[in-house]
């Protein structure tokens, strides 16, 4: 189980993260929505100590630290227990699919090269790349690329993946292929965090759908409550801006 | 009086080709040596440690401010009167010291743009998966850093081979010496020193061929 409590994080004077507490269960499949800048990716992006928070406790596993004392060995235990899927997929130029996925086998779990290379090639056929084994990054399509952003996440065999917003770079024709991919994933029940602005995903995988807003969570629920009525004003003013012409949303009279 | 004397030119090819052996051990080595450094220099830039990122600055600034002759003179004739130990310096070793020092300051200041060059978001999926940052450096920046910094450090390479012909100021009897020693005897200027400049202008050809050929190879895991 993943969480935290009392996460706050600031840039310059403003609390980007203003209190976030959040609980996820082993095989929980949650997603994040929520306006433009209100700190979604600041969210995962501290599960994952890429930012470091300014306040708050974060429990994985049985890591359980103050988020401002962790020290260098508690932030590579977070960072190990999670994994990350970017934007804008964030391969590794110099290295082909299979290394991309072994890497963190041989690097960070110190397995041999011939048995982390072979569980790449699991992957790389759980993902449907295994013809692209020995393809770089750069002669990969974007949908192509994500999914082995994805697999390198698999291969983690963290506690979590955190998605920020893994098909908003792709050219709409890729789209498919990764939501796809995603919901082969939620299928067997792995863990997932994911910041998106796919509607439908959340409606058809989500367990509990969360709304963020100015640094905190304002609302959340099983993705049909939540979407078919909205208790906060400001959730369903988002609602209605994303949604308008794809549900119609019950406004409570 | 003939325009040139080919055969004064030819006959010194041999001679020449004795010596070219330490012009090349001078370059290597300085090259080798300048790498490290560079890399040590562009790694504290890049990271801004306290204390030898200044220190980084002031070397740098130095090494590139000043004639690379100034410093060959400064190592061979000023440090040893500085330097009790040093008095045994000699000019091969003056040399090398001199031109690691002088490229390195250049050298480190391309390394440095190279790897801050990386696309920063790699940096993040690396740590993101749990490597260190040493770990990082080792097996995501440097190599990539390597392929956009290649082609300058081969420049400064050819520079710096070409820069060993000053080591004969400090009575090393390399390329240019030799050509020096010779022409003292014949006078024929114009036939050695050409001469000379064939020999330097065919390695930096060779040089040049092989960069190509390496580029191609550093560059295939870019290819669409
Ligand atoms: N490194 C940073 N330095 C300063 N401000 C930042 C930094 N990163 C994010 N911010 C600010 O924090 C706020 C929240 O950013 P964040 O990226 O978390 O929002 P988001 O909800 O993911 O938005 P989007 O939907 O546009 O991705 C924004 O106002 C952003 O400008
Ligand atoms: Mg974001």
């Amino acid at each position: 189980m993943i969480k935290v409590t009392g996460l706050v994080k600031r840039f310059g004077g403003t609390a980007v993260l203003d209190g976030i507490d959040l609980a996820i269960e082993q095989g929980e499949i949650i997603v994040v929505i929520g306006p433009s800048g209100t700190g979604k990716s600041t969210l995962l992006r501290c599960l994952n100590f890429l930012e470091r928070p300014d306040a708050g406790r974060l429990t994985i596993g049985d890591l359980d630290v103050d988020v401002t004392r962790a020290s260098r060995a508690d932030i590579l235990t977070a960072r190990r227990r999670t994994a990350f899927v970017f934007q804008n997929y964030a391969l590794f130029a110099n290295k082909t699919a299979l290394e991309n996925i072994a890497e963190g086998l041989i690097v960070v779990n110190r397995w041999p090269k011939e048995k982390a290379h072979a569980r790449a090639r699991e992957i790389l056929e759980r993902i449907g790349l295994a013809d692209k084994a020995d393809a770089y990054p750069a002669s990969l399509s974007g949908g192509q690329q994500q999914r082995v952003g994805i697999g390198r996440a698999m291969a983690a065999q963290a506690e979590v993946i955190l998605f920020d917003e893994p098909t908003s770079s792709l050219d709409p024709e890729w789209v498919e292929e990764v939501l796809n991919l995603m919901k082969q994933l939620a299928r067997e029940r792995q863990t997932m965090l994911v910041v998106t602005h796919e509607m439908s995903f959340a409606r058809d995988v989500a367990d509990r759908v969360i709304f963020m807003e100015g640094g905190r969570i304002v609302e959340q629920g099983p993705p049909d409550q939540l979407f078919s009525s909205p208790q906060d004003p400001r959730t369903r003013d988002f609602l209605h801006k994303v949604l308008a012409t794809q549900v119609t949303i019950d406004t409570p009279t | 009086m003939q325009v040139l004397d080919v055969d004064y030119m030819l006959g010194l090819v041999p001679i020449l080709l004795r010596y070219l052996p330490l012009t090349l051990q001078m370059a290597a080595v300085g090259m080798a040596l300048a790498l490290v450094l560079a890399c040590g220099l562009a790694v504290i830039r890049v990271l801004r440690i306290p204390g030898l990122n200044a220190a980084t600055l002031l070397f740098i600034s130095f090494f590139r401010g000043t004639p690379l002759l100034v410093q060959l003179f400064l190592f061979y004739y000023g440090l040893p009167q500085l330097l009790a130990f040093l008095t045994q310096i000699n000019g091969i070793t003056a040399t090398i010291m001199g031109l690691t020092l002088h490229f390195s300051a250049y050298m480190a200041e391309s390394i440095r743009a190279a790897i801050v060059g990386v696309d920063r978001s790699q940096t993040e999926a690396a740590l993101s998966i749990g490597m260190t940052n040493g770990q990082l450096m080792l097996r995501i920046v440097l190599p990539q850093a390597t392929r956009v910094a290649v082609p300058t450090l081969m420049n400064y390479f050819i520079d710096m081979i070409k820069a060993t012909s000053l080591a004969f100021t400090l009575g090393v009897t390399e390329l240019m010496g030799a050509t020096q020693k010779e022409v003292a005897g014949s006078f024929l200027y114009f036939e050695a020193f050409i001469t000379v400049a064939i020999f330097y202008w065919v390695i930096v050809e060779l040089l040049a061929w092989f960069q190509r050929r390496l580029e191609i190879r550093l560059n295939e895991a870019y290819r669409r």
